[in-house]
Order: structure tokens, then C-alpha cells, then sequence
């Protein structure tokens, strides 16, 4: 999760709509309501994620992202925001194709499984990475997908889905982290649109 | 639409007796059907007190056919229907909130209905008792809260048709609850739901003690066809699963292996046939098939050209919405079309879907999920209602 709400204030209008797909405990959520006034609505899956947002006073929906959101209508809300989220999907480009339906603008978060830990963990080990970003084994992760930064632009392009802005959370030494994201990005955040 | 609620004597009871009170409407009051009650009276419960700001109140509905009786112990020494979720530390936590079930006019614990006497003719009303909408139900009880001098609900709570009444609430009188808490309930029955209630309304009609609906008049019962009835409802609220699992090919009597096996009877039939027997004695016929009608024709989204993203636009209330996955009567599919009208229209909703085999019957029954969500939404209503009273 990121804690520091980083570029994602800043694309967001105040009052908006703004839907959450699989808004965790709603941590996120709470604070983009407190300090943007958003009408937020958040997915989640997890009952227990889902006890905590209702605690935390949000709207909280439960619903698989895996079993589609036809339920949402085009253009029905500003933002559809999904944060270390789409790694976890069992068809993230589909789950991305929707998001683009249902908002005007997109927000994505995910791990950058370029970044150099992960990189010589499996080249040094020989072993799939289990790092801070991605806690699993190989065996019981939820993150089915994993991807890096330029995987996700190449998709971006592919598909034609315009990148407004992005942004990188990860090692501020020497600005390495913008400097060469491939490398020492943790987190890719990006702001989208059709 | 809740089954038969006698529940066996719970041992976490904190409650204790209760007695019902009754309020005397002596104002006539408009039906949606044109006609006119001349005066009636509500039978209701209470649990918990009122605040100083009179804010803590929650209303509970009940379904096709609860009653008032909804939690602690009756003089008769029966546990209320819903007594696993109201009480001090519960669910709805009597301790906060000030707790009333009115039993709903047109049904037989109380309140006016069929079998009462029409103050007009002096006579009971029988089938003559004019047909009743949920908007109805909602009126009356706005004459309890008036009569309580309560101003506004702090939620609005129910299950099935209970469940409904809560949405009615919120567009009747969207400034009159601050919460609504919809359980199991849908915007409108589906084709097979009516069909199920026509099945019942069949049976009970053609019921030779059934007389037209006059047979209080004949001072007989049609309890046959009420029995039948509530065996094929009772079975619409169980899921394959469930029914499975408690009874499987259980051999209530006499023997499958013997030669006389066509004598014995199923667990599963002597069970279905004890609880419409049951209900036969407790439950009048005339109001089985006044409610279920009522049920049939409420269709929340007909005002506004059947367009459900259009409906909640007048509601204020925050709302909860609540399913269970293996109820087939009101499916989850039902609960969320309400979920999506409330986000179409800008309001504040949660929608929990609960994992369970207990079918339409779960929004009775103890579980811990269901129970954890709905005692966190409330504290939270709870809380609101302190930051009001800073």
C-alpha cells in the first residue's frame, strides 16, 4: 500500500466521483475523501478489508473485479482508481479496458518487477523474488500477473490508452529513482485516459 | 416474507420480558388502494430507551409473517423472532439504540386486520379488509413514530419485505431516517416469486373451510390450505444445500428396509409438515394472501418509468444493503440492483454479500459475518448520533 497519497492528489478533482477498485482496508479511500471531498465508492472482496472500510464510515461494495463491472455504466464516474491491484487479476488488460469505460480518467498503482532487488533476486538466487513490494511465494501469491513499468506501456500503446502523466515511488538517493525507473522504481503510478 | 420464527429458547437472551404496547390511531387514514381506514390500532414493541435528544430510535419491519415480538422473552415464553440480533452487546445493541417493532396492519398479532372488526359495519373485516401496499405499512408506522414524538429514525431496519419497507421509508419520507438497513429484500419479485405466492394463495383458497374468505363468520379455519401454503413458502427460504445437510434421507418413522417402507416417513417430510401445521394455528389466511398480494405488486422503480438508477434520487438516508449467497428468493442478483441504483444516484451505500447455505432463512439466523458487519455499521450510526449531541 502507499501510505504517502504521492502524485495521486493531484489528478484528482475535489468533489468528484470516484471509484476504488479493490480499495483494501481503505486507507487510501479515507484519505482522498478527507482531504478532496470525493464521492468515493470503494470494491473490495476480502470481508475483512470490508469491516474495516464500513468502520471507517466509507462505501463499501463487495464485488470480484474478476467477474467484470458491467454494472457500472459508461463514464459514470471522473476517476476509477486501482492501486496494487491489477498485478492480482485474472485478466488485468480487460480489467484496464473497463476502468477506461467507467471513468473519464484512470489511476493505476503496481509494483515495478524491474526493480534491481527483484532483478538479482532471481538472477543472483535463482529464486522468485519474495520482497516488501511482493511478500508471496510462488505458490500461494495473489499476484498471478507480474509486470514492469514497460510492459505496461507497451500495453498502454497497444490498446491505444493515452498516459497523461506517471510517476515513480521508490529510492530517492540521488534521484535514481527518475533517473532510470526501470531500475530503481518500486511503485508506477499512472494517470490515464482514452 | 420471514419463516416461522419461533426460535428455540437462546441461552444468550439478555433481555428478559417483554410486554407489547398498542397505539390507538383514531384518525382515518387514505390507502393507496383509494380506500379508508377509519381509525386503527399498531401493536409494537420496545426495546432500550430513548435518548434525551430522541435520535436513537430504530424502526425494525417485519416480513410476510413476523410480528411485533422481535426480541427478548413473551409472556407466553417465546424468544422474539430476531433476538439474536437485538439486545445489550448485539448487533443492534440495546444499550445505544431504543429498539421498536410494530406488528404491521393487515396482519393477525394485534394490529388491525382481517380479523379485526370493521368499526363501520361492527363486524369482522374478514376478506373485506381493503388491500394494503407497502407505502401503507410505512403510513402506519409514521403514525407510531408520531405517537412515540419521534422525529427522526436513526435507521430504518428489515429483512425481505422488511427490507423493503426500509427503501419505502426512504423516499416517503427521506428527512425522517438517517440510515436505512436493507436485508434480503428487492426493488420488485421476480415472475417465479409471484408465482410461488399465487401456489400459496391457491392452496389456501381452495381449502373447503376456506368459505370466500368468510370463514370466521362459519367459526372454521382453512388450515389445511394454510399449512400447504406455508409448507411450499417455508421451502422457497431453505437452499438444496442446506435441506441436504440437516436432513438429508433421514427416516423420521418406520423403517426403508422393511417391506412396509411406504409407511415411513422422511425427516424432511415430517419437518415441512410440523411447521405448516404449526403456522396454520398461529397465522390467519385472509392475511396470508392480503401480504403476499402486497408483496407482488411492490415495485419501488414504477413511479419512475422503470428506470431503477432513477429511483433513490430523493433518498438522504445512508443505506446498507445486505445479501445472502444461497438465498434463491431474493437472490444477491436482487440486492445488487439496489446497490447499483444507490451508486447511479450519488448515496452513500455499503453491500456485503454473506457466504452461506441457510438460503433466504439466513437473515434470521445467527452468523458471525452478518452479525460483525451490522454491529460495525451501527456503531457507526451510533457514533454519528454522539458527534450530534457534542
Amino acid at each position: 500500500m502507499i501510505n504517502d497519497i504521492g502524485p495521486i492528489g493531484a489528478w484528482i478533482e475535489p468533489k468528484s466521483r470516484l471509484l476504488d477498485l479493490g480499495c483494501g482496508d481503505g486507507t487510501l479511500l479515507r484519505r482522498l475523501i478527507d482531504d478532496y471531498q470525493v464521492q468515493g465508492y470503494g470494491l473490495e472482496i476480502d470481508p475483512n478489508s470490508i469491516n474495516q472500510c464500513i468502520q471507517k464510515g466509507l462505501n463499501v461494495i463487495e464485488q470480484d473485479l474478476n467477474k467484470g463491472l458491467e454494472n457500472f455504466s459508461d463514464n459514470s464516474f471522473d476517476t476509477v482508481l486501482m492501486s496494487q491491484t491489477l498485478q492480482a487479476l485474472r485478466h488485468p488488460h480487460l480489467v484496464l479496458d473497463e476502468m477506461l469505460r467507467i471513468g473519464n480518467r484512470c489511476i493505476v498503482t503496481f509494483p515495478n518487477f524491474g526493480h534491481w532487488q527483484t532483478r538479482s533476486f532471481l538472477a543472483i538466487r535463482g529464486r522468485m523474488p519474495v520482497t516488501k513490494q511482493l511478500a508471496y511465494q510462488w505458490y500461494d501469491t495473489p499476484n498471478i500477473h507480474l509486470f514492469t513499468y514497460k510492459d505496461f506501456e507497451a500495453l498502454c500503446s497497444e490498446r491505444s490508452i493515452k498516459i497523461l502523466k506517471r510517476s515513480f515511488v521508490g529510492s530517492q538517493l540521488l534521484g535514481l529513482n527518475s533517473l532510470c525507473p526501470s531500475l530503481f522504481a518500486k511503485i508506477a503510478v499512472y494517470h490515464l485516459a482514452k | 416474507m420471514s419463516p416461522d420464527c419461533s426460535l428455540s429458547s437462546s441461552p444468550d437472551n439478555l433481555l428478559g420480558a417483554t410486554v407489547p404496547q398498542t397505539a390507538a390511531i383514531n384518525r382515518p387514514m387514505d390507502l393507496v388502494c383509494g380506500a379508508t381506514l377509519p381509525s386503527h390500532s399498531l401493536v409494537f414493541e420496545t426495546h432500550g430507551s430513548l435518548n434525551k435528544a430522541r435520535s436513537n430510535a430504530i424502526l425494525i419491519c417485519h416480513a410476510l409473517s413476523g410480528d411485533h415480538h422481535v426480541a427478548g422473552i413473551n409472556t407466553e415464553g417465546k424468544v422474539g423472532w430476531w433476538d439474536h440480533y437485538i439486545g445489550p452487546g448485539k448487533a443492534i445493541d440495546t444499550t445505544k439504540f431504543f429498539v421498536v417493532c410494530p406488528n404491521n396492519i393487515g396482519s393477525c398479532f394485534g394490529s388491525t386486520g382481517p380479523t379485526s372488526n370493521n368499526p363501520r359495519t361492527g363486524k369482522v373485516y374478514g376478506d373485506s379488509f381493503p388491500s394494503i401496499q407497502v407505502r401503507d405499512w410505512v403510513e402506519s408506522q409514521k403514525y407510531l413514530m408520531d405517537h412515540l414524538k419521534i422525529e427522526c429514525w436513526a435507521a430504518v431496519i428489515g429483512g425481505s419485505l422488511g427490507g423493503m419497507q426500509a427503501m419505502c421509508w426512504s423516499l416517503a419520507y427521506p428527512d425522517k431516517l438517517k440510515h436505512a438497513v436493507v436485508i434480503a429484500a428487492a426493488m420488485k419479485l421476480s415472475a417465479q416469486n409471484i408465482a410461488f405466492n399465487e401456489i400459496a394463495r391457491r392452496a389456501i383458497q381452495s381449502d373447503i373451510e376456506f368459505k370466500e374468505g368468510h370463514y370466521l363468520d362459519y367459526e372454521t379455519s382453512p388450515t389445511q390450505g394454510l399449512a400447504l401454503a406455508r409448507m411450499i413458502g417455508h421451502l422457497t427460504y431453505l437452499s438444496d444445500d442446506a435441506l441436504h445437510r440437516k436432513f438429508g434421507r433421514l427416516v423420521h418413522s418406520g423403517d426403508l428396509d422393511t417391506t412396509e417402507k411406504e409407511l415411513s416417513e422422511f425427516e424432511v417430510a415430517s419437518y415441512l409438515n410440523y411447521q405448516g401445521d404449526k403456522f396454520s394455528q398461529r397465522f390467519d389466511a385472509n392475511s396470508y394472501i392480503l401480504i403476499t398480494k402486497m408483496l407482488d405488486h411492490f415495485d419501488l422503480s414504477q413511479n419512475y418509468n422503470d428506470n431503477p438508477a432513477k429511483v433513490f434520487v430523493h433518498a438522504q438516508c445512508q443505506f446498507l444493503v445486505v445479501s445472502f449467497s444461497s438465498d434463491w428468493r431474493f437472490s444477491p442478483l436482487c440486492s445488487e440492483q439496489i446497490t447499483d441504483s444507490l451508486v447511479s444516484a450519488g448515496k452513500a451505500v455499503s453491500y456485503i454479500k454473506i457466504e452461506t447455505d441457510q438460503g433466504h432463512d439466513a437473515f434470521l439466523l445467527p452468523n458471525s459475518r452478518y452479525q460483525k458487519a451490522v454491529s460495525l455499521y451501527l456503531s457507526r450510526v451510533s457514533n454519528e448520533l454522539e458527534e450530534i449531541s457534542l
